[in-house]
């Protein structure tokens, strides 16, 4: 048995949007930004998979700088989430409403 | 596809099901080791795909640095959650969730399955790379000649990152600093 390409970008698909759900109904800050995570790791092994397809390493490149770009983003994310702690004391997205008082 | 069938069917199901328990888990520790799970199944797909500096990397950057931050964060933070963010969300809301994500999944699948993706081919299939001296030989010399000029900018990238992150988490010391 072998595995067909579109089996893999489906698996992708599955995973981006379990992220993407996740993304839009949960509350928890925390939670948001491990399906941001979850989201970037779907399209990384996507890219993967279209490499290997092809035979074009720029696409294992592409995961590389995502993956960077992935460590950055979670960096500046925590820190803005400890920011906002600090102001509101607590990580739920509803609570988020300095502008409306 | 040079995939590991088993291989595959294990890591994927394994990572779909650590996925949902990333959404659906109220403990959001218990959603951090989930998702290091998630990424070491993705690791394992990435290596069943002759991917191996892809699948190194995914374990030290993402299993290592990237979930020590987040059980960090949530160590320091130590928020106290009176109720399950999802216990607040109506039912009709949830159905819709679970309703949009099935059909965004079975129409991607659709168009992937239809469509006709025609391999180009482009001189660095999993035999010449072997012949080549191996994926991470070959990768490597590709992001220093190639790619050289995106690889200075994600260093650029990276110091902007670490000195915004320092900048907004750092605790204000009032007027005296």
């Amino acid at each position: 048995m072998i595995i067909e390409p579109w089996l893999v970008q489906t698996f992708c698909a599955a995973i981006f949007t379990i992220g993407l759900v996740g993304l839009l109904v949960r509350r928890n800050i925390l939670i948001v930004l491990m399906c941001v995570e979850l989201m970037l790791n779907a399209v990384n092994l996507s890219f993967a998979a279209f490499s290997e397809q092809h035979g074009d390493l720029g696409g294992q490149m592409a995961v590389f700088f995502i993956i960077t770009v992935a460590a950055a983003e979670s960096a500046v994310g925590l820190g803005l989430l400890i920011a906002l702690f600090r102001t509101i004391r607590a990580v739920d997205t509803d609570e988020i409403r300095l502008l409306k008082e | 596809m040079a995939i590991n069938p088993i291989a595959f069917f294990v890591f994927g199901g394994a990572a779909l099901a650590f996925s949902m328990m990333v959404v659906l888990k109220k403990n959001p520790v218990a959603s951090a080791f989930s998702l290091v799970m998630v990424f070491f199944c993705f690791a394992g797909i990435y290596a069943s795909m002759n991917a191996h500096l892809i699948a190194i990397l995914q374990i030290l950057v993402y299993a290592g640095a990237i979930m020590v931050l987040f059980i960090f964060v949530i160590m320091l933070l130590n928020a106290d959650e009176p109720t399950f963010d999802l216990r607040r969300t109506s039912n009709v809301v949830k159905a819709g969730a679970v309703a949009f994500g099935l059909a965004f999944v079975v129409m991607l699948a659709i168009v992937f399955k239809k469509s006709n993706i025609i391999p180009l081919n482009a001189g660095f299939s999993s035999e010449e790379v072997i012949k080549l001296g191996g994926n991470s030989k070959v990768l490597s010399q590709l992001m220093f000649s190639k790619y050289i000029l995106p690889f200075e900018l994600t260093s650029v990238l990276l110091l902007a990152a670490i000195v915004g992150a320092v900048a907004m988490a750092k605790r204000k010391t009032g007027k005296s600093s």
